[in-house]
């Protein structure tokens, strides 16, 4: 009878070498008897010499199994796989026969280790245990394998750890990984590792990632056996979990519909403002904007009024809103500003019939005084209501550039309506990266009670079409 | 004339969203750290995907950077739902400007906000990853602002614990539908893995439950995603590899139980999805009671079992040769048996092809036998090259023999008349319950 002890540290390669010794001897499996260092040898063992060197063909799947199957805490281990390599000898397909009752319990002791392989590298839990003025980080763990798993696993947490040191230290093989490198040591006691303030973050995860309404506890465990338990911070969270998740689940149904925040009002609206492109097709633009509900505007207008032009137009005009004359006949640029603006920008030689002309504001806004309807400025959220319009058309006709009259359409078009006079005149980014050229508005203009002041502002106004017309040329 | 731009150059409506967000986040008090995880975090677990597999294989070594990606997921936890923990799974902040009424972050409910800083989410990841709890981030967000803000934040966070934590785990990023090509560009170099959730199975119910989500612009945000990654496949002239885009795929979510659709249906855009866009994966979320509901869509008891169906379903869609007829087309109402599962509902409705011999069946018809996995199927082939197989070797091949007994012949075992017998659905289907009065 010849006895092997196996060291626990290096176990693969010792199995390894002293089955190819014995295999090319031709020992047969019952003159052997296995052991590791920790199990005492038999009565009628002796001590095994060095076994001869020798080289053995074995299946490479076999080879694969052996290193895992090794790391198993059953005894029998080490004389099971020599058993089922001496009947490979004369029968290497036996590997593929799954059906073969010493192959199927191997690869079951294989399909252990290799699952409690997986379960620490999910279940070990580091706590830090360095200084702040360390260069490395380091970090302690304490686990409980069920097998041997400590040395055929400890690759994976130095590929993964690489630029800290850290210690995962067991009842069986303990591993250090310091400044780079690995080393194993045995029977390493319990120590205490010092409190984790990332551990309270993480139980506060985990108590709240999970669902009361879905119970499924046996799901849980089956995954997570209790036996993991003591060793993992959240799972002292885990009973009262779930002896609080039906009452939970009941709250949740029972609760009645609360009344949306405050907030909700304005969120939305500000949303309604975000969405800025019409999807439907081109020619149901002007019917859309005519059924728009928007804002309250459409109460009070007779109708809206949508832009009117070539639809490939090089240029767009967008005025503030429509005025009484554009309420009645639903046409833009039709009123008295409309008119002015017809004549200055003859004068300025620019093209009016070539351009496509809106309003920032589809529907009149107004304060009835008497027989008269007074204009009135449309509100910032009014202008945002209305700007996914004035974007669908920018979209649908996509102009060189876009001049933008008075506050209201600089303020739908760049974000701003101040300050109008200081930046007039000059080019800025819109709405799909078009330029826009801000000037005044022909209202404006009318309103001016001293003449002088408004042939100045009239001049001004000339020269800005004068610009937009030389841009537009130069870019058709 | 060259067009002179004037000041940094702005888009008109993000400006004005910006102002509107100021006077939103004063109702945010000064949360701390861990209040805003548990908030976030609750506000998270909505999302079923916790997945960390199947990214390209990379390693620390070198000493530089932290994490590997091995190829297989690994669950570093289980909640008492029975749910995997992979991922540091967070919104970046429950604001949201949404109202979609099933949506526990929707507007109009009234849950606690938070918001996460871009520094709060790399700190959380790196130190909960350093302790081995987790496998890296999946990090998704309520829409602030407008959709390109909220991809940028994520895009940022994404780019530091690539960039400068020199994190080498793994990073799922929830898109945005309607960000920016160049965001959607970069998230896709960054992450492991996208996904959009289209939601609810069919258009009318998205339309329906989530009035501001356009499923048009989910498929098309998908699309984008699925040439991004076929472009950076093929090498350039000189046979350099790209960057790889999303290497983990696309995956998305379906809520299932909140609308009407059946089954088939639901396995029918699965199927349209899985086929399109070339996703990953399709989870099925069942509809789960939320704090606070929206009076829009009572609260039911989760469909947990119809859940569980609908996933055999698409294993048996995508690994086992069924086609989506075969699977509901025995079914009067278009929905899966909830007893059984589908594999064993469909063999009692076609025991004329039964018992099949497990020593001569092709592949395909052995993946069709109850109780035969994938791995199984393996096996038997591989044995059979040998020798003849017998029952006992079936159940050591790891069949589950309960379920496949009726459906087979093998040395030493023929089902005789079980396979026909009228009581073979009810040896399988669990027995009448009185049904629970709450």
């Amino acid at each position: 009878m010849a006895h092997v002890t196996l060291p626990r540290i290096g176990t693969a390669e010792a199995w390894r070498e002293a089955a190819r010794g014995f295999l090319t001897a031709g020992t047969p499996p019952d003159q052997i008897t296995w052991g590791d260092n920790t199990a005492p040898a038999g009565l009628f063992d002796a001590p095994c010499p060095a076994p001869p060197a020798g080289a053995v063909t074995v299946p490479r799947s076999f080879v694969q199994m052996a290193n895992t199957v090794v790391w198993h805490n059953d005894p029998e281990r080490f004389a099971r796989l020599y058993t089922f390599l001496w009947r490979l000898r004369d029968a290497p397909q036996l590997m593929s026969d799954r059906g073969d009752t010493d192959l199927a319990h191997l690869r079951r002791m294989e399909k252990n280790v290799r699952r409690c392989q997986h379960k620490m590298k999910a279940f070990v839990r580091f706590r830090e245990i360095g200084g702040p003025e360390d260069t490395r980080r380091s970090f302690a763990a304490w686990f409980e394998p069920t097998h041997h798993t400590i040395e055929p696993t400890a690759q994976f947490f130095a590929r993964r750890f690489t630029d800290m040191d850290w210690r995962i230290l067991t009842p069986d093989i303990s591993v250090f990984f310091e400044n780079g490198h690995l080393r194993f040591e045995e029977d390493h006691p319990r120590p205490e590792l010092p409190a984790d303030a990332s551990e309270a973050l993480w139980v506060t995860y985990f108590r709240n990632i999970f669902n009361p309404a879905r119970l499924k506890v046996r799901a849980m465990q089956s995954e997570m056996p209790k036996k993991y338990w003591k060793n993992m911070p959240e799972a002292a969270a885990i009973p009262d979990l779930i002896a609080s998740a039906p009452a939970r689940a009941r709250e949740m149904a029972l609760a009645a519909p609360t009344l949306p925040p405050l907030r909700t009002a304005a969120v939305q609206a500000q949303q309604a403002a975000l969405q800025s492109v019409w999807e439907g097709p081109a020619e149901a633009l002007p019917r859309a904007i005519h059924a728009c509900t928007r804002c309250p505007l459409h109460r009070t207008a007779t109708q809206a009024v949508p832009g009117e032009g070539p639809m490939d137009a090089d240029l767009m005009i967008v005025g503030e809103q429509p005025g009484d004359q554009e309420d009645l006949q639903g046409r833009p640029f039709v009123g008295p500003a409309g008119q002015l603006f017809d004549k200055v920008a003859a004068m300025a030689g620019l093209d009016r019939q070539a351009a496509f002309v809106t309003n920032a504001v589809k529907h009149f806004k107004f304060q009835p005084r008497g027989r008269k309807r007074l204009h009135q400025r449309p509100d910032k959220s009014e202008i945002q209501h209305c700007r996914w319009w004035l974007q669908a058309e920018v979209a649908q006709v996509r102009p060189a550039l876009i001049v933008a009259m008075g506050a209201t359409a600089a303020e739908a078009l760049t974000g701003s309506g101040k300050d109008l006079m200081r930046r007039r005149g000059q080019l800025e980014q819109g709405p799909e990266g078009i330029p826009v050229l801000i000037t005044l508005h022909p209202a404006y203009l009318l309103r001016m009670p001293d003449a002088q002041k408004r042939a100045d502002a009239m001049s001004v106004f000339e020269a800005d079409l004068k610009l937009a017309a030389q841009i537009t040329q130069s870019a058709g | 004339m060259q067009p002179r731009f004037k000041g940094k150059p702005r888009c008109g409506r993000m400006y004005i969203a910006r102002r509107a967000m100021r006077t939103y986040t004063e109702h945010m008090a000064g949360y701390t750290l861990e209040e805003k995880l548990a908030i976030l975090s609750d506000a998270a677990k909505y999302d079923a995907s916790c997945a960390s597999s199947g990214s390209t294989k990379r390693d620390s070594r070198g000493g530089k950077s932290l994490g590997s990606n091995e190829g297989s997921g690994i669950c570093h936890a289980y909640a008492p739902d029975g749910r995997c923990i992979s991922l540091l799974k967070i919104l970046m902040t429950n604001f949201c400007i949404y109202d979609c009424s099933y949506c526990i972050n929707r507007v109009s409910s009234n849950v606690k906000r938070a918001r996460f800083s871009v520094e709060e989410v790399v700190k959380l990841t790196i130190e909960f990853y350093r302790r081995n709890y987790i496998e890296g981030l999946f990090l998704s967000s309520g829409i602030i602002r407008s959709p390109d803000d909220t991809m940028l934040d994520m895009v940022r966070i994404a780019r530091k614990l690539r960039h400068e934590e020199n994190f080498r785990g793994y990073i799922h990023l929830k898109t945005i539908p309607d960000a920016s090509p160049e965001l959607i560009e970069e998230a896709g170099l960054l992450a492991d893995r996208l996904s959009i959730n289209v939601e609810l199975p069919t258009d009318a119910s998205v339309k329906q439950h989530a009035p501001e989500k356009s499923p048009e612009q989910i498929r098309r945000a998908m699309a984008d995603v699925r040439l991004r990654k076929e472009v950076a496949r093929d090498r350039s002239h000189t046979g350099k590899r790209p960057a790889r885009f999303a290497p983990a795929g696309q995956s998305t979510q379906m809520i299932i139980g909140a609308d009407q659709a059946t089954d088939s249906t639901v396995l029918g855009q699965s199927t349209r999805l899985y086929s399109s866009y070339k996703l990953k994966r399709v989870y099925y979320s069942a509809f789960s009671p939320i704090p606070d509901a929206s009076a829009k869509l009572p609260l039911i008891s989760p469909p947990l079992q119809r859940e569980h169906r609908l996933y055999q379903a698409d294993w048996l869609l995508r690994f086992y040769g069924f086609d989506l007829e075969e699977i509901t087309g025995h079914r009067e109402n278009g929905n899966l048996d909830l007893e059984i599962d589908p594999k064993l509902s469909w063999a009692l409705a076609h025991r004329g092809l039964f018992p099949m011999d497990v020593n001569s069946a092709p592949r395909e018809m052995l993946l069709r036998i109850p109780g035969f996995g994938t791995k199984t199927v393996g096996r038997i082939l591989s044995t059979r090259r040998h020798r003849r197989l017998r029952y006992e070797d079936l159940a050591r091949m790891g069949a589950l023999m309960k379920k496949a007994r009726p459906f087979i012949t093998a040395e030493g075992w023929t089902p005789r008349a079980l396979t026909d017998s009228a009581d073979l659905r009810a040896r399988f289907a669990p027995p009448p319950e009185q049904l629970s009065l709450f």
